[in-house]
């Protein structure tokens, strides 16, 4: 996971967080994050609700400073960067007048900066040339998120930021969203999104900063991250699974980590998924029995420790 | 599409981001809002015509007369309108998560707040220009013109009063619903203000009106036409903006935890 970082060294670092912490209060919303992002990556910033990513990115942006620690964006401070049209960042909802058009909104963010694309080629590049002329209002979610989207442009920022760029949108949406983020990041723009859906991360980043709890939790290709948590689960079907102590037994077996029963399902988490699916066969009355590798969503859970709040009425070790 | 973009070469824009394309798009933004309109340009105007028909527009008053007293009036109402709903906005577009959006361009916080006073003015001025306008075509309001100058620019700066009032208002009761009570809101203090109807002076009705905040800004703007400015005016005047703008300051401190 280290080498992601050791080539940012030589180069300017896109963002650059150390130790940074971030208190509301007596909460504690980030507990001490570092991160290194080199230019021209796309990176997914993934974790559960209230993990920490709005208020990481708020850091980034300069919309809130850390309580400890120290955040750069290509050596300059949040609001140095943003000054200079560096970065710009997508948000989840609202951030847009009703009033205005489509069109004059664009052409209101244009004229902050010092230098911006020309509005027309921004409109064009999101999509929305043909609804240029349409109150805000009266645009749909989707056409909406493209308006942010073509106002995140407008400054050819090296820096995007995006908040949960895809809630809302429908799976066409959602694949044309990214394919345009895509296009537009080989010109070397930098893309930090946060999400909490899974198969985007796995998808759509080169790399994949899984955070929990105000942590970074794992840092790599969606594959690395997989391998992280490692072992694989089996399933059966199994009558009378709470009798005479059978759950004891199988959670007695070597390298079992936990154990779930919803009625005659079981569900059995093991690094040595043989040995569980031996037991079973030969001293249980089980059957439909399935062993399948960990995904990501079981990496995701695991790392992030959500497993445990999950069981239901299961037993876990 | 560059190949890789060196943020050496980025500028910063000059003035924080303070521009004509802002005030432009702002400006028509607001003209364009028909409410806006008939409350803050039609409504004085039409007020200020209906009214002069129950008294005597040619008895002397101050420096003029009846007509220009009402006219002065009917100006200073429409102007605190305006104020008020541009007031209003700033809290909306702060609801809505524009300030938010705003926040990640180059443009200052200073500099927003000074772009929005300097369309309230404009507005202000526009709404104090429509009654004056229809009080000359009409042709009986009199005063000497250096006191219809006067009176103008002093109405104009009263008129901060309740752009105060509108960020102050705009903030507690959230999004557009704060022009449905800053209307009617407006209207009573106006009465209660002494704008529409003159109250018998020493009356129980009176001592209360002294007290609202309308009443002080109308003595203030259209004292160069009564050559008269009593301090309960002025103290009145400097208490109410100073309520209104740390009402303000306040709701707006409280908004801070996402900006």
């Amino acid at each position: 996971m280290t080498t992601e970082i050791i080539g940012a060294s030589q180069e300017l670092a896109a963002v650059a967080l150390r130790g940074v912490t971030r208190k509301f209060g007596d909460v504690e919303a980030v507990r001490g994050i570092d991160l290194m992002l080199r230019p021209g990556e796309i990176v997914a910033f993934l974790g559960p609700n209230g993990a920490g990513k709005t208020t990481t990115i708020d850091m980034i942006l300069g919309l809130a400073v850390p309580t400890t620690g120290s955040v750069e964006v290509f050596g300059l401070t949040p609001r140095q960067a943003i000054a200079r049209g560096l970065v710009s960042a997508v948000m989840q909802t609202g951030g847009l007048l009703k009033d205005l058009s489509v069109r004059e909104t664009v052409e209101y963010t244009a004229s902050l900066f010092a230098d911006t694309q020309p509005v027309g080629v921004v409109l064009e590049q999101a999509g929305i040339t043909g609804i240029a002329r349409r109150k805000v209002a009266k645009c749909s979610g989707g056409e909406q998120q493209r308006l942010r989207f073509a106002m995140a442009l407008l400054s050819d920022p090296a820096l995007l930021l995006l908040d949960e760029p895809t809630t809302g949108m429908d799976v066409e949406g959602r694949r044309s969203f990214w394919s345009s983020i895509r296009k537009d990041s080989q010109g070397g723009r930098t893309v930090l999104f946060a999400t909490h859906y899974l198969e985007e991360a796995d998808q759509y980043a080169d790399r994949i900063v899984l955070v929990s709890q105000g942590r970074v939790v794992a840092d790599g290709t969606a594959a690395e991250v997989r391998a992280l948590a490692s072992g694989r689960t089996i399933q059966a079907t199994l009558p009378d699974a709470r009798s005479d102590g059978r759950l004891d037994e199988i959670g007695r077996l070597a390298g079992v980590e936990s154990v779930e029963v919803r009625g005659d399902h079981l569900r059995i988490r093991a690094a040595d998924s043989d040995a569980v699916a031996r037991h079973l066969l030969r001293h249980t009355d089980a059957r439909d029995l399935e062993i399948t590798a960990q995904g990501l969503e079981e990496a995701f859970l695991d790392l992030t420790g959500q497993h445990d709040t999950n069981t239901g009425n299961g037993v876990t070790r | 599409m560059s190949t890789m973009i060196d943020p050496a070469t980025r500028r910063v824009p000059p003035r924080g981001g303070f521009n004509a394309t802002v005030l432009r798009i702002e400006l028509r933004r607001m003209l364009r809002n028909r409410r806006t309109i008939i409350f803050t340009l039609v409504f004085p105007a039409a007020m200020f015509l209906a009214i002069g028909g129950t008294v005597d527009w040619t008895v002397d008053a101050g420096h003029g007369n009846v007509g220009a007293y009402i006219m002065v009036a009917m100006a200073l109402y429409g102007a605190a309108l305006t104020a008020a709903s541009g007031g209003a906005m700033v809290a909306m577009e702060r609801s809505v998560g524009w300030s938010r959006q705003l926040r990640l361009t180059p443009l200052s916080p200073t500099v927003y707040i000074i772009m929005k006073a300097l369309l309230a003015l404009v507005l202000g001025a526009i709404a104090i220009a429509v009654v004056n306008i229809v009080g000359v075509i009409q042709g009986r309001p009199s005063m000497p013109v250096g006191v219809w100058i006067a009176c103008a620019l002093l109405t104009l700066l009263c008129t901060l009063v309740f752009a105060a009032l509108g960020v102050f208002v705009g903030y507690i009761v959230p999004g557009e619903n704060a022009m449905q009570i800053l209307g009617p809101g407006l209207a009573l203090l106006a009465f209660l203000g002494n704008v529409f109807i003159p109250l018998t002076e020493g009356s129980m009705i009176y001592h209360v009106a002294e007290l609202t905040p309308m009443f002080g800004v109308a003595e203030v703007s259209r004292s160069p036409l009564t050559g008269d400015l009593n301090w309960v005016g002025v103290v009145n005047t400097v208490v109410w903006l100073a309520i209104f703008v740390a009402g303000a300051a306040w709701r707006m401190s409280k908004d801070t935890a996402r900006v």
